[in-house]
């Protein structure tokens, strides 16, 4: 039986659902042993500001029940050492490579970041990280607030005509209010989930076992969180949705793609097993051939609910 | 250099004193490209407790064969303790930088290790790879300066005589040799105008790496330090394990986690 697993993210088409998170997967490099690269639906990249970042004190990762807490504080080269040392190998693999920027001051800083992109035939999409719980602006995450979430995609969506995909923080009230202004404002895809924050402490010592204290919760254990937002956008938005949240195996991905995401994105499991993401996509092809299902579209948001 | 992740067989698993184990796995890939001073990541479980691998120093490579002696600290160390010969391990290695080992042993280069407690798993791979290279003078001997809690404590003294290597002890209780330091052990010898242009490599707690650093950095002594820091993926993607160095922030999965003393920022 022939399967069809290709979806859409806005103008970008993927040969297949599966892609790997931001922050996760280095700048793909480094996963080059495990795997064909080739195969993977979309390679998303480490966030990049526009200056190097030196990030947050270590200790910043710590394990917990079923996840992790992480502060890196979006360590990176830069925009520009990412151009000349990192962009030529994840140019080179025939993937599409969705580079994720972030601001670290000024939201202004957003639109020098997506200028430049947008003159890189190679960047296939650019996801606008307003969600990492380890770099505050001066008040609080862009994406905790409707009407800044608005402003930042509609500044960059008037200079790139990229796939814009704007990933969400879960650490919100109502989930739905933001997406929706990310999609009013002009935005291809919704990312979901970044990070909950989180904390865990070093009771023989009395401090925190992460450096800054507060870090961001990844892993299967916020998963039904992510699953659930995932269900809530895709009840409130037309645009795609790429789920992520915990995806370990491909079930945990079926979850996110039945509660209505396009396409998946794996994240911490890259460290615990890095050939997880082509573990789903064999299984997902797997799953559709087992129930006679064709097009991997017909899945999305087909919860019987 | 190729990482690579298998199922490895566990060929032995034996209990060596108190709380250390050695395990001998069957890893013909790993075992061929491993150098000393690179570890192995060890998914110990299939379930999520404990749901992160766990870096592991390599302590003998040879053949088709790797070994790593280990201390059971906690739950994924207890769960290894329990996998038996013909069981399975899920290993991604080898990974990090290891030793850098001199082409030739001179008067000049003559080797000293230094290893705190479990500091030794590392370095007796290093002491094997140091007695196969050619000594320009055959009495240039690998010394190794072990630190133990007690007597009861000491790991591998004898692996490393079996190496040819000199061996002095310090205890903290005096039970065995010097009583106190290892690292005070190392400045007592560093008096002595014979071992003034060693080279140091060493392993064992930050508190003692910290003191061979001062030590060699004081004598403009060449020490290449192993270094610990808690790791979420080992293969430098996630940019957890990072350590200042004078060149800013490296991995230590990476980069490391052998770091020359001279680069290290404490």
């Amino acid at each position: 039986m022939k399967t069809n697993l290709s979806v859409g993210l806005g103008k970008l088409k993927l040969n297949n659902p599966v892609m790997v998170a931001s922050g996760t997967f280095g700048y793909a490099e480094e996963f080059r042993d495990f795997m064909d690269l080739k195969k993977l639906g979309a390679i998303v990249t480490k966030t990049l500001t526009l200056k190097p970042r030196k990030g947050n004190p270590a200790p910043r990762t710590c394990e917990t029940p079923a996840g992790m807490l992480n502060s890196i504080g979006l360590e990176n080269p830069g925009l520009d050492n990412f151009i000349k040392d990192k962009f030529p190998f994840l140019k080179k693999l025939g993937v599409p490579v969705i580079v994720s920027v972030a601001s670290e001051e000024e939201p202004e800083e957003f639109l020098e970041l997506v200028s430049q992109l947008d003159k890189i035939e190679e960047a296939a999409a650019i996801e606008l990280n307003i969600s990492c719980p380890n770099v505050r602006g001066r008040e609080g995450l862009i994406s905790q607030d409707p009407d800044a979430t608005f402003k930042i995609v509609q500044d960059v969506r008037k200079i790139t005509g990229k796939t814009l995909i704007t990933k969400l923080s879960p650490n919100v009230t109502s989930i739905g209010k933001i997406a929706k202004s990310a999609e009013e404002a002009g935005s291809d895809a919704i990312s979901l989930i970044n990070t909950l924050t989180g904390m865990s402490i070093d009771v023989g010592q009395r401090k925190p076992k992460i450096a800054v204290g507060i870090a961001g919760l990844s892993g299967p254990a916020i998963r039904p969180v992510a699953v659930r937002m995932v269900w809530e956008v895709f009840k409130k938005v037309k645009i795609p949705i790429i789920g992520m949240g915990g995806i370990m195996d491909t079930d945990s991905a079926l979850e996110f793609i039945i509660a209505g995401a396009s396409a998946v994105s794996v994240g911490t499991a890259n460290f615990i097993n890095p050939k997880t993401s082509l573990e789903i996509l064999s299984g997902l092809k797997e799953y559709l051939i087992r129930n006679r299902i064709t097009e991997i579209k017909e899945l999305i948001g087909s919860l019987k609910a | 250099m190729k990482i690579f992740q298998l199922k490895a067989k566990v060929l032995a698993q034996t209990k060596i004193k108190g709380n250390c184990w050695h395990c001998e796995l069957n890893a013909p890939q790993v075992a061929r490209s491993s150098l000393p001073g690179q570890f192995i990541n060890i998914r110990v479980g299939d379930n999520l407790d404990p749901f992160l691998r766990r870096p592991i120093s390599i302590h003998s490579a040879s053949g088709t064969k790797v070994s790593i002696l280990y201390e059971v600290v906690g739950k994924a160390t207890e769960i290894l303790t329990q996998k038996k010969k013909g069981d399975f391990l899920d290993i991604i290695g080898p990974l990090g930088s290891g030793f850098n080992c001199p082409k030739l042993k001179t008067q000049n280069s003559k080797p000293i290790l230094v290893a705190g407690g479990m500091g030794v798993a590392p370095l007796i791979f290093l002491a094997g790879k140091l007695a196969q290279i050619e000594s320009k003078k055959s009495k240039v001997k690998t010394l190794v300066l072990i630190g133990a809690k007690t007597k009861e404590h000491l790991l591998c003294v004898q692996e490393f005589k079996k190496f040819g290597c000199a061996v002095k002890i310090a205890t903290d209780d005096g039970s065995s040799g010097f009583k106190g330091r290892v690292s005070d052990l190392l400045r007592n010898l560093l008096l002595i105008s014979d071992y003034r242009f060693s080279a140091i490599y060493a392993c064992g707690p930050k508190p003692m790496l910290k003191a061979v650093a001062d030590i060699s950095n004081e004598r403009q002594m060449s020490a290449q330090l192993s270094l610990e820091e808690h790791m979420s993926c080992g293969i430098g993607a996630c940019l957890g394990c990072v350590v200042k160095t004078k060149e800013g922030l490296k991995r230590v999965c990476k980069e490391g986690p052998v770091f020359l003393a001279k680069d290290l920022v404490w």
